[in-house]
């Protein structure tokens, strides 16, 4: 089974988001870009179908800083093909644009199966996997967390709200929406990674970024506040006294 | 296009959910400033009885076995059908396990605008605007509705589930469903969650957790803070994915929304997959050493020692005070 | 001798460490004597401690230690090392090539995990931002001068640590040495943000590799400046510049902050004008102590200070109980603890308490949290103090009487 897993970056939140000058969009070169979690994922649950019932799995990723790295982690997992997609992304982007040039890849190696991120928290006009299973005409589903290759088919676990999965049966060739791998994503040691950047080769896709179908915000800000939480003070049993008095007002005491 | 605000009525099992609720309270406060109708589809089997408490001004049910449970594809059909048909102005869906399934496709086969994360939809007669929430609630982005058929997932948190029910029951018309042979998806079968001791959502006092916990062996500590209040311990999804607490504990999107008395928040961040379902909570306490995190923003109270400190003095006074 | 050959689809890497284990560990000289395994600390619950896994090596059975997660309840504190009548290097080859082999099949527990990924993505195992790495200077910038920022050269470059710069508990010992520093006049400045993680502790747990990465790193920052000494406060660096950063061509004269003090002792002591009367045990951090033969000079520097009075604990100097952190332990007290369910650190505030200690005194910035904790789930420890030699030098100093600023 031909798997393709294609990746988004979003900004780390692990620094602070800058807004650029026109105050309507993040600022590209001053984010720390990280590959979207739910991606990780994606390419964990690949490998792992891979390692149980055999098949090759291509890891598409667009140009963004770091994307070396990425691509060459996930060779040290076990892909096989790495492909880097070159387009002006840090004018702009947006997840119709990621979707648009992920069809063209698509279009032309045809893969059994394409295991995407369910989400990523930085996009504001939908999802990745979902735009790219309505592009193709595929069927989509997404809340993914378990995938079970059958006869032309994929036996899929959907995540609903209150711990309710269900069993799906998905024709294929169609697109995942992947929210978390049937186990974490593993370690793997950068000797391993150094190892893999000896042998491996990055091909790389050239596309034509087309924003169309992108929302405009007018401006972004972090949220303001109408009522913060009041914040308690004094020492650690200081503010426990104070708890105590609020639980016992709140009746639960 | 005309104003109708068109509202995907989400439903499992013989309930609607509370996403559709906040979504149809959404939709009276456009229609309203824009002179349109709220309608509702709700897709099903004999599941019109559905409509009964929602607040809108048409309901458009459409029965078909195919539409039994919530089928991606078959949904996908029919709201592509019914936009072509009925032109409305706005299409809101909840982003969640249903609506976000079906939006983007949505989005990309009729070439139509979509907003996702969307909390809160602003109306100033025909003047739509958007405000959305990204970034693990870190980033706020606004701007304007283009002026076309727009489809929106939307979050809850700017509605209460009430302000989008109905004491009378709506006008129903019934719709032919369109095509649904050749569908590539089917419902094999639902899985429960396994067999819980307790269901957190009917819980007065929760003590959640989340990533700041940091290891398994702490958990002891807020286990003995909810003991000595009474109350049950329950988890954001980092905490579940470990499996340190079942995925019956999972307050959050993909998990239980709860509406306890009191909510004490340890180590939780606060984006917005957690927030949205606690925000139900008579009051929220937050414990975070980040100053920052947004919970803060949802919590009454706040205070910024660490966990591990706090919960065995608040745990020991509280004993002292229900002892003595 | 054969090399083990193993059915996991990392075979070449594993036959690679086991010649690797066969040739450089002198196996041969083993004589199945115990003491290593006694002397562990956590020896006891490893299914194959030291002298198992050479057993095992022998007999070409090393596939079950592989099997086996009880290599992560190894702390690398050196004591199997110390007490080996062969002198094989335990600690660095055996232990830690162990570690290797596991991390390389995946065998890892979580916690760790995202300490090395931590380390990989932001040069520190907490995930902090480095651009953050010199927020504990906050009010006290124009005392420590940066490298890049203030300065291009200085007679000390402090290579300040992971622990020291972005831990709650550790910072206020951190601000104390660098007032200290700037009150006898010595001519340092810090990397910063180019400070990565020294990478020693993640050697220790078996990622080489990322250990090679953060020292380049920071072998390219080094490079940039000029200064004539590192002094460093964190014992695993101070181990890392010493013995490991040498053969990736970064070599560079360094001593602990207790060596660099002790030195300047003279100047010290008329400023230490206030009495600490108390009774303080000192605890030998590994890797100063057993491992790198520090041991007189932090003892100097708390007995210079007037109204202590320094006990020994019974294990002290070269037979110190390590405190649980090193070797990854920092990063896997979780599992430690479902293994075990004790800590090394309680042992060790045990031991303080049992000689009339009221303070304990640390040289290492993992110890103090990792005490302080343990003071509080020990039996009569929460008046036991854990205070780094530092805040204990700056406590016996009052400035309104006599000492500058």
């Amino acid at each position: 089974m031909k798997i393709l897993v294609p990746v988004q970056f979003v900004p780390d939140l692990v620094e602070e988001l800058v807004i650029d000058a026109g105050g309507d969009r993040l600022d590209p070169y001053s984010i720390r870009w990280k590959l979207n979690e739910f991606d990780e994922h994606a390419i964990e649950q690949a490998i792992l179908l891979k390692e149980k019932y055999g098949g090759q799995v291509t890891v598409l990723a667009p140009d963004f800083e770091g994307v070396e790295d990425a691509l060459y982690e996930a060779a040290a997992k076990g892909a096989d093909r790495l492909v880097r997609m070159c387009a002006d992304f840090y004018q702009g982007t947006n997840s119709h644009a990621l979707a648009r040039l992920f069809l063209s890849f698509v279009q032309q190696n045809k893969p059994d199966l394409v295991l995407a991120g369910v989400q990523a928290y930085s996009s504001l006009d939908g999802t990745v996997g979902c735009l790219l299973a309505g592009l193709l005409d595929w069927p989509y589903v997404g809340y993914v967390s378990c995938v079970k290759p059958g006869d032309q088919r994929v036996e899929v676990r959907k995540e609903y709200p209150g711990g309710l999965t269900a069993e799906l049966e998905v024709q294929l060739p169609a697109v995942l929406g992947i929210q978390a791998a049937e186990t974490p994503p593993r370690y793997v040691p950068i000797s391993r990674v150094r190892q893999v950047m000896k042998t491996s080769k990055i091909e790389e896709f050239n596309g034509d970024l087309d924003l169309m179908g992108g929302l405009a915000p007018e401006h972004m800000f972090p949220p303001q506040v109408a009522a913060r939480a009041a914040m308690l003070d004094g020492d650690v049993d200081q503010v426990a006294d104070q708890l105590v008095a609020i639980l016992r007002e709140q009746g639960v005491l | 296009m005309n104003q109708e605000i068109l509202v995907l009525v989400e439903h499992l099992r013989g309930q609607v959910a509370d996403i559709t609720y906040i979504l149809l309270a959404q939709a009276r406060l456009v229609a309203q400033a824009s002179g349109g109708k709220v309608c509702a589809l709700l897709a099903g089997h004999g599941a019109e009885g559905l409509s009964r408490d929602l607040a809108a001004d048409q309901v458009l049910y459409v029965d078909h076995v195919a539409l039994q449970e919530f089928n991606g594809e078959a949904y996908t059909r029919l709201i592509a059908a019914v936009i072509a048909e009925r032109s409305p102005r706005l299409v809101l869906l909840g982003d969640t396990s249903v609506g976000a399934d079906i939006a983007s496709g949505l989005s990309a086969r009729l070439e139509l605008p979509l907003i996702s994360c969307c909390r809160t939809i602003k109306a100033e007669g025909s003047q739509l605007t958007f405000s959305s929430q990204i970034c693990g609630g870190k980033l706020m982005a606004e701007g304007p509705i283009p002026a076309q058929t727009t489809l929106v997932t939307m979050l809850p948190g700017g509605f209460r589930v009430e302000q989008g029910r109905s004491a009378h029951p709506p006008a129903v018309t019934r719709m032919e469903a369109p095509g649904l042979d050749g569908l590539r998806i089917t419902l094999k079968q639902y899985i429960e969650p396994k067999g819980e001791d307790v269901d957190i959502a009917r819980q007065p006092l929760l003590v959640g957790v989340g990533r700041g916990i940091q290891r398994q062996d702490n958990l002891e500590v807020a286990q003995e803070l909810a003991d000595a209040l009474g109350g049950v311990l329950c988890a954001t999804r980092p905490v579940v994915d470990q499996n340190w607490l079942p995925t019956s504990r999972l307050v959050g999107k993909s998990g239980k929304s709860v509406k306890p008395q009191v909510y004490l928040a340890l180590g939780i961040s606060g984006a917005p997959e957690h927030a949205e379902a606690i925000t139900g909570s008579e009051m929220i306490i937050a414990v975070n050493t980040d100053p920052t995190a947004p919970i803060f923003n949802v919590a009454r109270y706040g205070t910024t020692h660490d966990l591990l400190d706090l919960a065995p003095a608040l745990a020991d006074k509280v004993r002292q005070a229900k002892g003595g | 001798m054969a090399v083990v050959q193993s059915t996991s689809p990392m075979a070449a890497d594993i036959s690679e460490i086991g010649a690797e284990m066969a040739g450089d560990l002198h196996l041969r000289d083993c004589i199945q004597c115990g003491m290593c395994s006694g002397v562990c600390p956590l020896g006891f619950l490893m299914d194959y401690p030291p002298i198992r896994m050479i057993a095992a090596l022998r007999s070409n059975t090393f596939q079950r230690v592989n099997a086996s997660d009880t290599i992560w309840l190894c702390v690398a504190c050196s004591a199997c090392t110390s007490v080996c009548p062969s002198q094989i290097p335990l600690t660095r080859n055996l232990m830690t090539w162990t570690k290797e082999e596991h991390v390389l099949a995946g065998n890892i527990p979580e916690e760790l995990q995202l300490a090395l990924e931590n380390s990989q993505r932001y040069g520190n195992p907490m995930g902090e931002s480095p651009r953050k790495r010199t927020d504990w200077t906050r009010g006290i910038e124009s005392m420590v001068p940066v490298m890049g920022r203030d300065t291009r050269q200085a007679d000390v470059l402090w290579f300040v640590g992971d622990y020291a710069s972005y831990h709650q508990r550790v910072q206020p010992a951190t601000r104390t040495l660098a007032l200290l520093l700037h009150r006898l006049g010595v001519n340092f400045a810090i990397l910063g943000p180019e400070e990565n993680s020294d990478g020693d502790s993640q050697r220790l747990s078996g990622e080489r590799g990322l250990f090679e990465v953060l020292a380049e790193k920071n072998g390219r920052a080094l490079k940039k400046y000029r200064f004539k000494e590192i002094m460093t406060t964190d014992p695993h660096t101070y181990n890392a510049l010493k013995n490991e950063y040498p053969a990736l061509g970064i070599n560079y004269p360094v001593r602990h902050y207790t060596e660099f003090l002790a030195e300047r002792l003279e100047t010290i002591r008329p400023r230490l004008n206030r009495s600490l009367k108390a009774r303080v045990t000192y605890h030998d951090p590994c890797y100063l102590g057993r491992v790198n033969g520090i041991y007189e000079q932090p003892r100097q520097l708390l007995q210079a200070i007037p109204g202590i009075t320094l006990v020994e604990m019974p294990h002290n100097r070269k037979t110190s109980l390590c405190c649980g952190g090193g070797g990854g332990g920092m990063w896997l007290d979780g599992f430690q603890w479902e293994k075990a369910h004790v800590r090394l650190s309680e042992w060790r505030v045990r031991e303080a308490l049992s000689v009339g200690a009221e303070i304990l005194a640390v040289a290492c910035p993992y110890e103090a949290s990792r005490f302080e904790d343990a003071t509080k789930t020990v039996k009569n420890a929460e008046g036991l103090l854990v205070r780094d030699i530092s805040e204990l030098l700056s406590d016996a100093i009052d400035p309104l009487k006599g000492g500058e600023l």
